[in-house]
């Protein structure tokens, strides 16, 4: 790929004039427009302690989400738009989808359903409205985009679609009565109505 | 110069450099800028005495270039601070919690130095409960707190500044994140209180006691600036606004509410009384149906903000329509090309457009005929915010040539690398064509499928940029060496998913010291460049991001390894000592 090359040639060249004729190589000098490489980066090998930024979701994808292209890759920080605004609209989004899809109605606006969410290790907790979401996998998205990049998978470069149980990190609640309870086990409404408290466990401890 | 009214006494006029600081201090106060301020500080020893001692109004863009001892010490006499913490890319989920940008330090040097301190405003910093009570005990003239993008505070925190800042003008509130901890904070504003000029408390999650709200609003005679939350449904809107018709600026509250014609009626009266209303905002669920109630206030209006605002289709269109003297306007994408071209034709005056997305997972509604026949049409837009889902390099070329006076530009093509629809080609021409005709441009977001050419390009004609936003584009070094070598006003530039490496950084090492910050995000650095970088440029600070939870020391790895994310700026401070465990200075 157009970006590897340049990457490892430029890498050895000491002098300024040999990175210039490579390069100079490898740009064609056409009208301009004209498509000179790939146009995909290549996916780079695991980076200190990175997350991979693209993220495919599989095929298993949540419907809701596959408006036109079908595996559509999901990409952290994109569109550049303020967690703010994202979360306010992540329920309008997915049902408008939805409702396109099966006729359903849209959900109705009732009142927000904020729960504390904390993550071991950080230093404040957040907050997240359940009313937002239509279902687990909608969650776990925005809990992700509220403490990006804490959620690195064991392996750097795959991430897992559904939960993050084979991650580092393990969804718990606290629900109406006190327990602890795992994120996933009871159907979304039953969730929504008995969650008090969400708290993003360390893998170890979740065990 | 100094030359003027030497007959009175037969003296001789004093020499210009010798004329006391009192008069420089007040030649000063015109200069518009603290650029200008800053080069007259430069010129001498005693112009550097009567500037810093006169400056009133401190701003500190990035909160890590100076220790707040350092701003008090040479600006002893400051009365509004303003400063901002996290790269902009933390807007965007790209910075992970915990990473700094304390206001603490600053407050307390504040109270320490700045004991008259009038007016503190935070962007994108973490600030605490502890800090907002260190604010209103510490500053017995307090007048303005303004707080963007923040968070790490609490209602308590609010409670504190209500109670204790007796001469509050303007508490604004701006997209925070505030815990809510039930405390009736709005209560704690004194009885004799009356001096609030602006109240924004939109982005606050929880309930008002909207009794208290109101007899806030009645007493406060000069407030021009009201913008609520979600809490305070329709009904009260109206009779908030019938208790305060001297507004300038409304935010409304939740919008939503099923159809009575009486409620319409009691909003329609209660906008009509207000004469001076001049910006709209809120969160706009709206019932298309209530819109009509705002038709007496189109007319004034300068400001609209419906980026909240879900309603779509003829009565939102109806509704901008009637706002002749628009000067901003933020939409949603839902507004769709067809309504697009009636901001064209309706609102001559525009002069700042931003189209947010609605579904951020999907494609986007817009297309570039909006934008093109907005520039088209209103000669004075000068900034516009775009997102779409498709564009061609002839629209840009025929935007570029239709405003020249762009001085903010910023597209977002929603799928990244998406060529030019129609002809498949990168979008080099067209973003080209903008920077080659836009000789006023400050701000600059790009996106599509873009090859090095556009840099080549942005490198040679965009001599008054000041911002860059560089996402998922470019083929080679070259693209960033064309960046870092042209660009001659650049002072911050972010970057992510790029095929950029380690060359360019190097070879412009010294221009990043002329710049206020770089950010690069999954490109191709290498951890032995950022060593040579910090190494070379010993006022630069270098910080590499690592995931939390992954705790490596970074001595032990070696100059090949990646780095996925880097965040230089320059400081006269070194090194900072509050990094969390995943940010290593090099």
């Amino acid at each position: 790929m157009a970006s590897l090359r340049s990457t490892s040639c430029l890498a050895s060249a000491s002098a300024e004039t040999d990175a210039e004729n490579l390069c100079a190589t490898e740009l064609r000098l056409g009208p301009p427009g004209v498509v000179v490489g790939e146009d995909a980066p290549a996916k780079k090998p695991s980076s200190v302690g990175a997350k991979r930024a693209l993220e495919s979701t599989g095929p298993s994808a949540d419907d809701e989400h596959d408006t036109a292209a079908p595996a559509k890759a999901q990409v952290v920080g994109w569109p550049p738009v303020r967690a703010y605004r994202r979360n306010t609209f992540h329920q309008s989004s997915a049902s408008s989808a939805a409702a396109k899809k099966s006729g359903d109605e849209q959900q109705q606006q009732q009142g927000g359903l904020y729960v504390k969410v904390s993550m071991d290790g950080a230093p404040y907790l957040r907050k997240v409205d359940l009313r937002m979401y239509k279902g687990y996998r909608e969650l776990r998205e925005a809990l992700d985009l509220l403490f990006t990049k804490c959620f690195s998978a064991s392996a750097p470069g795959t991430h897992s679609s559904e939960g993050c149980s084979d991650g580092q990190f393990a969804f718990a609640y606290e629900d109406k009565d006190g327990d602890l309870m795992l994120v996933g086990d009871v159907p979304w409404e039953m969730f929504t109505s008995s969650c008090k408290k969400l708290r993003i466990m360390k893998g170890s401890e979740a065990r | 110069m100094g030359r003027g009214g030497s007959r009175a006494t037969g003296a001789a006029a004093p020499p210009w450099h010798a004329l006391p600081d009192e008069v420089w201090e007040h030649a000063f106060s015109f200069l518009p800028t603290a650029a200008d301020r800053g080069a007259a500080a430069g010129a001498c020893s005693s112009w550097l005495r009567a500037e810093r001692r006169s400056r009133h109004h401190l701003a500190v863009a990035n909160c890590y270039a100076a220790a707040p001892r350092d701003a008090i010490e040479r600006f002893p006499a400051v009365r509004a601070a303003e400063v901002k913490g996290k790269p902009h890319f933390a807007d965007f989920g790209l910075v992970p919690p915990a990473w700094g940008g304390a206001a603490a330090p600053w407050i307390a040097a504040a109270a320490d130095g700045w004991p008259l301190l009038e007016e503190l405003s935070f962007k994108r910093m973490v600030v605490t409960d502890e800090c907002l009570e260190m604010i209103a005990a510490s500053f017995r003239n307090f007048q303005v707190l303004r707080l963007v993008s923040c968070d790490g505070f609490s209602t308590a925190g609010l409670a504190a500044i209500a109670a204790g800042c007796r001469q509050l003008r303007e508490l604004d509130l701006q997209e925070n994140e505030i815990e809510d901890c039930s405390i009736h904070w709005l209560s704690l504003f004194p009885e004799s209180f009356t001096s609030l000029v602006t109240l924004n408390f939109s982005c606050l999650d929880g309930e008002v006691n909207i009794t208290v709200l109101e007899r806030l609003v009645t007493r406060c005679r000069n407030l021009k600036t009201l913008k609520l939350n979600n809490a305070i449904p329709l009904d009260k809107l109206a009779s908030l606004l019938q208790k305060a018709p001297q507004l300038v600026e409304l935010g409304t509250g939740k919008f939503s509410a099923d159809y009575h014609p009486d409620l319409f009626a009691k909003l329609e009266v209660a906008f009509g009384g207000c004469k001076s209303l001049r910006k709209l905002s809120g969160a706009w669920d709206a019932v298309p149906d209530y819109l009509p109630a705002f038709y007496c206030v189109c007319d004034g209006l300068t400001s609209l903000n419906l980026s909240y605002a879900t309603v779509r289709g003829p009565e939102l269109i109806k509704f901008i329509s009637r706002c002749k003297n628009l000067q901003q306007l933020w939409v949603m994408d839902l507004i769709e090309d067809l309504g697009l071209a009636v901001v064209a034709s309706s609102c001559s005056k525009l002069q700042e457009l931003r189209v947010f997305p609605s579904d951020h997972f999907g494609l986007g509604v817009l297309t570039e005929r909006g934008l093109v026949d907005v520039s088209a049409s209103c000669p004075m837009l000068e900034s516009v915010l775009y997102f779409c889902r498709r564009m061609t390099n002839e629209a840009l070329i025929t935007i570029a040539k239709n405003r020249p006076n762009f001085t903010c530009f910023r597209l977002c093509i929603l799928e990244p690398h998406t060529p030019d629809y129609i002809t498949q080609h990168p979008l080099d021409a067209g973003f080209s064509a903008i920077v080659e005709s836009c000789k006023g441009l400050r701000r600059l977001s790009i996106s599509g499928l873009l090859t090095d050419l556009v840099f080549r390009s942005i490198g040679a004609h965009a001599d008054r940029l000041e911002m860059l936003s560089i996402a998922f584009a470019g083929n080679s070094d070259l693209g960033l060496n064309y960046i870092l070598s042209g660009c001659k006003s650049l002072k911050k530039l972010e970057i992510r998913d790029c095929p950029f490496g380690d060359k360019p950084l190097l070879a412009n090492a010294a221009k990043l010291e002329t710049m206020r910050s770089l950010w690069m995000s999954s490109c191709l650095l290498t951890l032995g460049a950022c060593r040579q970088l910090a190494r070379k440029m010993p006022h630069l600070s270098v910080e590499i991001m690592n995931d939390p939870g992954w705790s490596c020391p970074l001595d032990s790895l070696p100059d090949e390894s990646p780095v996925e994310k880097l965040y230089v700026y320059r400081t006269i401070a070194g090194p900072r000592s509050d990094t969390p465990s995943y940010v290593q200075i090099v």
